[in-house]
């Protein structure tokens, strides 16, 4: 019988001595923690957990082998359904996924699966890894476009079936939105994307970085004359977007993904790297998802006064529960129900002022959310020297444009079903690029379902 | 990593250096441009296209040592290696995609300014290859500041040079010398400027009293060159454009040279301050007062 007690607290780096520095805000369990909170795991027969997994991770089989201490055996039952887990056990939103649907929940706390597989993930890259069995080489290749979740779980998947698979990434680091994107003090880069990364190595994968598909090859190229039997992309949704307001192009307003790709991947944060990153003292970051939170915590531990203002309330947060909290104990000043309308210049052309108006909540959009309109009257000045815009982005058109048949939506994204396959034969897509700016895990979980696809597809070739 | 094949140095502080890279060399054309970072804690640095070679497997740029980044890049020696050589990117210059006929009907006038010449080069080789001859002003501030003469003159029209001091050929501005061409019946369907920044506003400007199209390409920052991050973004024609998408060659007449050139200065400051702790560290001066940190 499980353990009735509460959910076992995970220990994290001091909220003051945190927002100064770059380390990773929470330290996970240890092993008596993890074991103490797989105790309280129900084990249930019908598991609601993994039904609400994207990747159907197998919960509590891992959950229990915790508890049975064989951390080995854990890692192996991940490792089918999952070869990132230090990874999704830090970025995934649980509380809407695995952990939202746990039954403990109803009434208590549910199990922090999310930490229980990190735990695993962690344990598994210090203990060198685990076994995984290959099946013999099929003969057949397949191409894969960006390094990012998609395109390593669906190389996993596919390097396990006997495929010879290449992967081509467009910057000089692997892992796409996991370097450029998501912060050190939320998701390391050596100690666990670049291990993670080379775990999927370890498979066979081959990876090829400083190739942007479009430009330095076509698909077309990759299949006719490299011989791939099929190709997946998973280029994600890159291009950031903009709210088309007077002020936009000064000096000092960058997008959350400038900022970012300046401080992660070209860790402009460290004095020891050449990048340069401008954080002025105060600094206004404009949206609500986690790309904003990690933009305005970013510019904290930069030394900046950062704020976020928002459009709708606190309730329509689309960020991480866990990324909200952590913010406001970093003491990030949120400005709900707040929308610019201008950014105003100072004499040299640089930012001055953010002038928002106030919102209210009217009736719920074609989203569900409450849509916010405007107070009249009620606008204001806040001054900053920076703007950064997280309003989330869309997909690079450089590879539909550059592939013949391949067919986009209005937006950009390409056309997928829900396997993955797109309009071009043997061109399977998935992620963000299908999607639109959504998670890691989703984007996971795209991949496997288009190396399911992909299977299939050169099977009858 | 990518090897420097060849390495030379064509004026003061400006280098070319010939790269292996084949993938890059296959796909290169006219107009665009590639990202290159010299090592794993160096930036990435955008750099046009100045040659390549498909047979060779190579592509050469050309680099004026000024910051941090580009010193560290032209710094490399022969036989030596680049961390990152990325590309080709941008879209190439629009007279690739026209009818050759047209073409050859057409006058075309290049105008480059200092290292604007290397990117300049490949764009008249390349009509020269299918025999159209273009005719190129090149302005430098003093004779020895003139690049890749010898190359420019195989493969253009007449090629006009110009300095500012008048050490050679024509004494002022490329401006100038191009207004002298057209004013003493010079025709021009076309013009095609690269240089620093102001010096495309002024071409700019005094073509639009012409009446003359003219094409510019942007030397914007960049930090990935493929759209992702905007730190390109430009006005042109009232729209906001990412030069590494977009561009980098757009319509002069139509580009907000002003907010360019305020937009190309954001990292001034903090670049000039990591230059000066560069020099200062090589020539083994550790600061007292903090400067470096």
């Amino acid at each position: 019988m499980a353990n009735k007690i509460p959910r076992v607290p995970v220990r994290e780096q001091d909220p003051v001595v945190r927002a100064s520095n770059f380390q990773e805000v929470c330290y996970g369990y240890d092993v008596r923690e993890a074991q103490l909170e797989a105790s309280r795991c129900l084990n249930c027969k019908k598991p609601r957990c993994v039904e609400n997994c994207p990747v159907s991770i197998k919960i509590p089989d891992f959950v229990m082998q915790v508890l049975a201490g064989d951390f080995r055996k854990a890692a192996e039952i991940i490792s089918m359904d999952s070869s990132l887990p230090s990874v999704c056990g830090r970025v995934c939103p649980q509380e809407i996924q695995c952990e939202g649907a746990c039954i403990l929940g109803i009434k208590g706390e549910p199990v922090a699966i999310g930490k229980l597989e990190r735990f695993v993930g962690d344990w598994s890259l210090e203990n060198g890894g685990i076994e995984t069995v290959i099946a013999p080489p099929n003969g057949r290749k397949v191409a894969i476009v960006g390094s990012g979740p998609a395109g390593l779980a669906c190389a996993t998947d596919l390097a396990k079936m006997g495929y010879t698979v290449k992967i081509f990434e467009a910057l000089h680091r692997v892992g796409g939105v996991l370097e450029y994107g998501i912060p050190e003090f939320r998701l390391p880069k050596d100690a666990v994307v670049a291990r993670e990364v080379d775990n999927v190595r370890k498979l066979g994968v081959e990876i090829e970085t400083d190739i942007i598909v479009g430009r330095t090859v076509t698909i077309d190229y990759l299949m006719d004359e490299e011989g791939y039997d099929a190709v997946f992309i998973g280029s994600g949704a890159g291009l950031p977007r903009f709210m088309g307001i007077p002020g936009e192009n000064l000096n000092g307003v960058v997008s959350a993904n400038e900022f970012l790709t300046r401080s992660n991947l070209m860790k402009a944060y460290d004095e020891e790297y050449d990048t340069p990153i401008y954080v002025g003292s105060r600094v206004v970051v404009v949206g609500g998802g986690n790309v904003a939170m990690d933009a305005v915590r970013t510019a904290k531990r930069l030394g900046a006064d950062a704020k976020i203002v928002y459009r709708r309330s606190e309730k329509e947060l689309p960020a991480r529960t866990e990324e909200v909290h952590h913010a406001k104990e970093e003491r990030i000043d949120f400005h709900m129900l707040t929308n610019p309308t201008e950014i105003v210049p100072n004499e040299k052309g640089w930012v001055h002022a953010i002038r928002c108006i106030r919102m209210e909540l009217g009736e719920p959009d074609e989203s569900g959310r409450r849509s916010p309109r405007p107070v009249e009257g009620s606008e204001f000045e806040i001054e900053c020297d920076v703007v950064i815009m997280a309003l989330g982005t869309s997909p690079n058109p450089l590879i539909a444009a550059t592939t013949p048949g391949l067919e986009t939506t209005r937006w950009g994204g390409v056309i997928a079903d829900e396997m993955g396959t797109t309009t071009r034969p043997g061109v399977f897509a998935g992620g963000d690029v299908v999607t639109g700016a959504a998670t890691v895990i989703l984007a996971m979980g795209a991949g496997r379902k288009a190396a399911r696809a992909i299977d299939e597809y050169c099977s009858k070739l | 990593m990518f090897k420097i094949l060849e390495r030379k140095e064509l004026a003061q502080d400006i280098f070319q250096l010939v790269v292996e890279a084949p993938r890059v060399a296959r796909s290169a054309k006219p107009g665009q441009f590639v990202i290159v970072r010299a090592d794993e804690k160096g930036e990435r640095i955008p750099l046009t296209i100045s040659d390549y070679d498909v047979e060779q497997g190579t592509v050469s740029i050309v680099i004026q040592a000024i910051g941090v980044s580009t010193r560290k890049i032209c710094a490399v020696a022969h036989g030596g290696t680049l961390a990152d050589f990325a590309g080709p990117l941008g879209k190439p210059s629009d007279f690739v995609h026209e009818d050759l006929e047209e073409l050859r009907h057409k006058k075309l006038l290049f105008i480059a300014g200092g290292v604007g010449t290397a990117p300049v080069y490949p764009q008249v080789k390349w009509l020269n290859e299918r025999g159209i001859k273009a005719d190129v002003i090149v302005g430098a501030k003093t004779a020895a500041m003139h690049i890749m003469t010898d190359e420019m003159r195989e493969v253009a029209g007449k090629l006009y040079l110009t300095t500012d001091d008048g050490t050679v050929g024509f004494h002022g501005l490329v401006t100038d010398q191009m207004k002298e061409l057209i004013d003493s019946g010079n025709r021009y369907d076309e013009v095609i400027a690269i240089g620093p920044m102001i010096m495309m506003k002024f071409v700019a400007l005094a073509t639009e009293q012409y009446g003359i199209k003219t094409t510019v390409s942007l030397n914007t920052l960049m930090v990935d060159g493929t759209g992702m991050c905007g730190a390109c973004r430009v006005t042109v024609g009232g729209k906001t454009v990412f030069t590494c998408v977009d561009g980098p060659e757009f319509d002069g007449h139509q580009v907000d040279f002003d907010e360019a050139i305020r937009r190309q200065g954001m990292y001034r400051d903090i670049e000039e301050r990591a230059r000066k702790i560069a020099e200062e560290r090589a020539a083994g001066h550790k600061c007292n007062i903090g400067l470096d940190r």
